[in-house]
């Protein structure tokens, strides 16, 4: 299936969007977190600064989204991983009460209950996890539904190639597979699993290769390029929604950040991610519009302007947001302002 | 003359299993991130480099098999030390745990031997939300068949180690990321402590009374007696007199300590980040009114729990749903404010 020019500026413009929010969480997120703010001895205060907390960063990884992205509505189903960011930017999530939620605050996806690995829109039918390997049953479910209303509708689970050897992607394979549900199994393979790399946590060299135990397609991805994944998943995607079931996609992909920042990254070659970041996917296809003459140099100004401003604009409003009060946080365990039984404080 | 140095807690429980593996060849370590990296908390460094792969192994990311694995190793007269990282993440292998590894020396009439340590880290106040943030040592202990070890010090981490990997029986070894002690996350002072440089036991079930007092009993584990030596000392320059027991396991309870220390002061709070409902403290709120034929109250029981809610994530939620020091300061004062009325007056 070939790209239309309109669908690859909207990646491109997508993947500007995504790198400069990560690169922009990269350096909020430091704030307050460093001495001599911090608890004398320490060199890094996780619980410290304006966004506490873990903090999973996609920079590197934005293929993967867009490329799948591109291919849905707004009915369509993602569940993302801990490191959300990408996923959700990229199936059209809100960046205002996205950030939000990712500072803690009152206009948060979740008013700040949820915080990054935990964001939730039910509008755009995004969801994450902080648990490996956790979004495949959940995507299961969407296609099941999608199903059951005889819709077309699909669902992508995203995960990373360490969940392949969970529990959980075997029995939805399985699940999915036997029930022919219109879900696509996307495997982020970015080589480490925090520090374990793939070679030494996984029995193939390719996580598609085990689509062949489910009888299911297994499809893969060589490169980090958003051209070559929307085109690799036009089969699976069209698979699903003539309800002919699951497939499986693995994608070569890049983490250049840490597992999550302030990650000492000890077990990883130095110069790594500065060999990793020569192939920039977001420069090559710069490039590659440049080359067809789809984007002018101006133009490709405007769009970096224009995600940039977006994105500004979205930690500002995160920033001057309130954050919630201490009592709500007793609210919200069950729908309907419920009461939650036994909340004594 | 015994050696003391200084250690935090995650130096603590590194040195008690290194000092056991090279006691016990029959001790491994399995879990995710432990080799190369020590452990994402700290709490297996430097062991690979003094063990090598072959007894300290880097999993995949399949917590029913490797934990599973380590029950099959026991019966074969191996000491499998099993980590995975958040108790949050125990949900995707709780079978092999709760059905198995808990169950199976009773089911075998006490034939079957399984001496595994699960380790895990527990605990909030860095905002990491409701899926890492969790104690859960409730559960565990919930459960018969397992022993709950949960130490907040480095000197009671290591002689807990020790004979944790020496028992014969299932143990989870739950250690609070706010103590460990990183450079990368705030911790209390109080928990790296002195160690004795030689290998020790600190045996299951001994509470430790950490501070003297008589007006009322503070009564906790891991963290939170931080917290509540810090309030018992705030509360001493008001003249209330707290004494602070750290039980140290859960399973099994220290529950003549806690008898004792309320007995003699009358008063007892309990101290907890577990959930409020169903948990530790409404256990040793129970075991108080089955005694109640041989302790006096002067007031009623004071909890202070994780409100039956998930953690939230924003810093201010957190905050209030997590009992800090001056929620347990506030609670003491409120008790020695408050009667039991004669059934007459009522």
């Amino acid at each position: 299936m070939q790209v239309g020019k309109e669908k690859l500026l909207w990646m491109y413009e997508k993947m500007v969007q995504i790198r400069y929010y990560e690169e922009t969480m990269a350096s909020v997120y430091m704030e307050g977190k460093l001495p001599p703010a911090i608890q004398k001895g320490l060199a890094f205060d996780i619980g410290a600064g304006i966004v506490p907390g873990e903090m999973h960063l996609a920079a590197g990884q934005e293929p993967v989204a867009v490329g799948i992205c591109a291919h849905l509505s707004d009915e369509d189903t993602v569940v993302g991983t801990h490191r959300p960011h990408h996923f959700a930017i990229a199936k059209g999530v809100p960046l205002n009460p996205m950030t939000a939620e990712i500072f803690g605050k009152v206009t948060g996806l979740g008013k700040g209950k949820g915080g990054h690995m935990h964001l939730f829109d039910n509008a755009h039918k995004f969801s994450c996890s902080g648990i490996v390997g956790a979004s495949m049953p959940i995507a299961c479910g969407a296609a099941l539904a999608a199903k059951k209303l005889g819709k077309n509708w699909v669902s992508i689970a995203f995960f990373g190639e360490g969940a392949a050897n969970q529990g959980a992607f075997h029995e939805s394979l399985n699940l999915a597979a036997l029930w022919k549900l219109p879900v696509i199994f996307v495997c982020e393979d970015n080589h480490w699993a925090i520090s374990v790399p793939k070679s030494k946590s996984t029995s193939v060299e390719w996580v598609a290769d085990r689509a062949a135990g489910y009888g299911i397609p297994g499809i893969k991805v060589l490169e980090n390029d958003a051209i070559l994944v929307f085109e690799a998943v036009a089969p699976a995607i069209s698979r699903a929604r003539h309800g002919e079931g699951p497939s499986l996609i693995e994608i070569k992909t890049d983490r250049y950040f840490g597992h999550f920042q302030g990650d000492p990254e000890t077990y990883r070659p130095k110069d790594e991610v500065t060999g990793l970041r020569k192939n920039d996917p977001i420069a090559i296809l710069a490039k590659m519009l440049r080359d067809k003459k789809f984007m002018t140099s101006d133009e490709e100004s405007g769009v970096v302007l224009k995600m940039h401003q977006l994105v500004d604009k979205a930690f500002d409003f995160a920033r001057k947001s309130d954050y919630p009060s201490a009592n709500d946080a007793l609210q919200d365990v069950f729908v309907n302002g419920q009461k939650n039984t036994r909340a004594l404080v | 003359m015994k050696s003391f140095r200084i250690l935090t807690v995650a130096q603590a429980i590194s040195e008690g299993i290194a000092q056991e593996m090279t006691r016990d060849s029959n001790v491994f370590v399995m879990g995710e991130d432990i080799g190369a990296y020590g452990g994402i908390f700290g709490a297996t460094g430097g062991l690979l480099d003094k063990f090598g792969k072959d007894r300290i192994i880097d999993t995949p990311i399949s917590e029913t098999a490797f934990i599973g694995a380590a029950t099959g190793a026991a019966v074969a007269g191996f000491r499998p030390i099993v980590e995975l990282m958040f108790v949050d993440f125990f949900g995707v292998c709780m079978d092999q745990i709760y059905n198995h590894l808990a169950k199976n020396t009773y089911m075998s009439g006490g034939h079957v031997k399984l001496p595994v340590v699960l380790t895990t880290a527990i605990g909030g106040g860095y905002n990491d939300a409701a899926q890492h943030s969790q104690c859960l040592y409730g559960i565990f202990a919930h459960v018969p068949g397992i022993k709950v070890v949960v130490p907040s010090n480095a000197y009671d981490a290591k002689g807990l180690m020790i004979q944790a990997i020496r028992d014969d029986n299932p143990v989870i070894f739950m250690y609070h990321k706010g103590i460990m002690g990183l450079p990368w996350m705030a911790y209390f002072e109080g928990s790296s402590n002195a160690v004795p440089e030689d290998s020790y036991v600190i045996p299951f079930g001994k509470a430790n009374v950490v501070k003297e007092g008589s007006d009322l009993t503070i009564v906790s584990i891991s963290q939170m007696i931080q917290k509540a030596v810090l309030a018992a000392n705030e509360l001493a320059g008001q003249s209330i007199h707290a004494e602070v027991l750290d039980l140290r396991t859960l399973v099994p309870m220290d529950t003549d300590a806690i008898l004792k220390s309320v007995r003699k002061t009358g008063r007892l709070l309990i101290a907890d980040e577990d959930y409020l409902g169903f948990g530790l403290s409404g256990e040793i709120s129970a075991l108080i009114a089955e005694n109640l034929d041989t302790v006096s109250l002067k007031a009623p029981i004071k909890r202070l729990a994780v409100p039956n809610v998930p953690i939230p994530y924003s810093r201010p939620l957190e905050q209030f749903v997590i009992p800090q020091v001056a929620n347990i300061v506030l609670a003491a004062q409120e008790l020695m404010l408050k009667k039991i009325p004669l059934l007459a007056d009522l």
